[in-house]
């Protein structure tokens, strides 16, 4: 329970600083923030002194900072995450939007990453110093270097441009989703890979792993029964650590290959300074990848009842 | 190039460890490449990143510009070795702001404990929480001046690896019987830290900065790709590479030198940094 506590003081610090950064931002913008803000919502055309005092009073944005930093918090708190600068839409409906698409490439690279990665890692670990974990090595230290961006020009260069097999961009289809999901879980990939081959030379050179070979065991029962299950605990608990990448990959890939989702919205934001979008969509990255490591440190906990005793 | 034996004699005598194995070595031979390209290059062949001649864009190699021209005909080659003098430099700004960061406050929690060592984890574990590239983005936002932001945004992101790294290794040494024999002669803090403290910490250290390094560039390149890094006519490697991107049929050189120098100088980190474990 300690565990889940602690990731909630977790979430709510990631939102205070959040919350902190994008007030900051939306201090530090030039220009008059009332100005940009009563034109993002009643057009350029009808923004007058008027309508900007009457946005400066309703936010506070004038005045002193702390009366107006505890107003931005207590929007926060009552998730009122306001209208965005550019759309005029609620922030909170544009998000709810963009989440789904941004879920869905996520999930797509992450089960990508999980076929490619581990049963490699588990191969190799099997034979270590072997053809296998040689190649796989000077892959891993490879693909590692590749920044995803880099990695998402090569593909487009190689997949799209010169073979014509895919699509460079888009969303929509299915056959959209091979070129931005395969950059995330190359990447991924090269890390997964690692751990598996690790835990699995780990374990395969225990005694209670030779016992099992020597009372009989197949290879492949030995594996199934007794291997797995216990190369799974490191691999998920990297897992937690490896959303940070893909969080990050996210915001990149989304970017390159024109994906409508919240890390694709967030560098738009970013770029047109519209706050209440930087803040809505920052928050729900930073506060899913908190949750996300809620359920691993659940998870690992039901798979190796040791962490928890 | 001048430097290459040096600065490998220099590591060898200084860390053996550091030298004995052949990925570092090879690692370290990658970053003296690329270093050497980027500080020696402009003086054998003089030249400036930033002059146009649309006359010459996407022309191929010549003596002037042995990489060619890019799309408004300015040489790359000098536009390369402008770009890795100036990602590398804000990385290692900040990296040695978040390591000296990292390292007094992780020594401060681990020797404080209490209030400031429970408050000084709960802003790290908050940060941690927040993946790097987003914290970047948002001080990006807040600071004015790009370079400035980016040291900013990635001494912040980077020094909670360093405070943590420190933080247990200083708990760990300061409870040992050695650090108990120091204190017991009248040694101060000052000494425990240089002969306790560093000699644990300071591999780790070495370690992380070149972690910290590789992904400081990553990410001062991966948002120049993405068009909210460096403004335009700055040479840097994301923006080199999303700007001849349309170009690379006639000028496949032009966009793959970025290419291939960015994925040799991560790749030079990577080794240099070795094993998480090691």
């Amino acid at each position: 329970m300690s565990a889940l506590a602690s990731r909630l003081v977790q979430a709510v610090m990631v939102a205070v600083l959040i919350g902190t950064a994008t007030f900051a931002m939306m201090r530090a913008l030039p220009g008059d923030a009332a100005w940009r803000i009563a034109a993002g919502r009643y057009g350029y055309d009808n923004v007058n002194a008027q309508a900007a005092d009457a946005v400066r009073q309703e936010l506070g944005l004038g005045g002193p900072v702390l009366p107006a930093l505890g107003r931005w918090f207590a929007d926060l708190a009552r998730l009122d995450f306001g209208t965005s600068l550019v759309s005029g839409q609620p922030v909170i409906d544009e998000i709810g939007h963009q989440l789904g698409a941004s879920l869905q490439l996520a999930v797509a690279a992450l089960l990508l990453s999980l076929l490619i990665g581990p049963p490699l890692g588990i191969l190799a670990g099997l034979r270590p110093g072997g053809v296998l974990d040689r190649t796989l090595l000077v892959l891993s230290t490879g693909l590692k270097a590749v920044p995803q961006f880099l990695m998402a020009l090569l593909l487009i260069l190689f997949l799209a441009v010169h073979l014509r097999w895919l699509p460079a961009a888009g969303h929509g289809e299915a056959r959209h989703f091979i070129l931005p999901s395969l950059t995330l879980a190359l990447g991924l990939a090269a890390v997964n890979a690692r751990i598996a081959r690790d835990a699995m030379a780990r374990i395969a050179a225990m005694p209670f792993y030779r016992f099992a070979q020597w009372k009989g065991l197949s290879p492949r029962q030995a594996l199934l029964r007794h291997g797995l299950r216990n190369v799974s605990v490191p691999l998920v608990t990297y897992l937690g650590l490896q959303f940070v990448t893909l969080v990050e990959g996210v915001v990149v890939v989304e970017s390159v290959f024109g994906w409508p989702g919240i890390g694709h919205a967030l560098v738009h934001a970013i770029f047109s300074r519209d706050v209440p979008m930087v803040q809505g969509t920052a928050l729900v990255l930073g506060l899913g990848f908190v949750l996300v490591n809620a359920g691993i440190d659940l998870a690992v906990r039901r798979l190796d009842p040791r962490v928890s005793a | 190039m001048t430097d290459t034996p040096l600065s490998l004699a220099g590591n060898a005598n200084r860390t053996a460890s550091l030298a004995a194995s052949w990925p570092r070595l090879v690692g370290l031979l990658l970053v003296a490449l690329v270093a050497g390209f980027a500080l020696a290059g402009p003086l054998l062949v003089p030249g400036d990143p930033l002059a146009q001649s649309l006359i010459k864009a996407l022309a191929g190699p010549e003596a002037a510009a042995p990489l060619g021209y890019d799309h408004l005909g300015r040489s790359i080659f000098h536009r390369l070795a402008s770009a890795l003098r100036l990602s590398p430099a804000i990385a290692l700004a900040a990296v040695a702001t978040a390591g000296l960061a990292g390292l007094a406050l992780g020594t401060l929690a681990a020797a404080r404990g209490g209030w400031t060592e429970r408050a000084l984890v709960t802003l790290a574990d908050a940060l941690l929480a927040l993946p790097g590239l987003l914290l970047v983005l948002i001080v990006l936002a807040i600071v004015p001046g790009t370079a400035l932001g980016f040291w900013a945004g990635l001494s912040l992101v980077l020094w909670v690896e360093f405070f943590r790294l420190s933080r247990a290794a200083t708990r760990e040494t300061l409870a040992s019987p050695a650090v108990q024999a120091s204190r017991l002669l009248g040694f101060g803090p000052a000494y425990i830290f240089r002969a306790h403290i560093w000699p644990e910490v300071g591999p780790m250290m070495l370690t992380a900065a070149a972690f910290g390094t590789a992904t400081a560039i990553m990410a001062i390149a991966a948002l120049g790709f993405v068009n909210v890094g460096m403004r335009a006519p700055t040479p840097e490697l994301g923006r080199m590479m999303v700007e001849l991107l349309p170009y690379w049929r006639e000028a496949p050189l032009a966009l793959l030198s970025p290419v291939v120098a960015t994925f040799t100088l991560l790749l030079g980190l990577t080794l240099m940094a070795g094993s998480r474990s090691a």
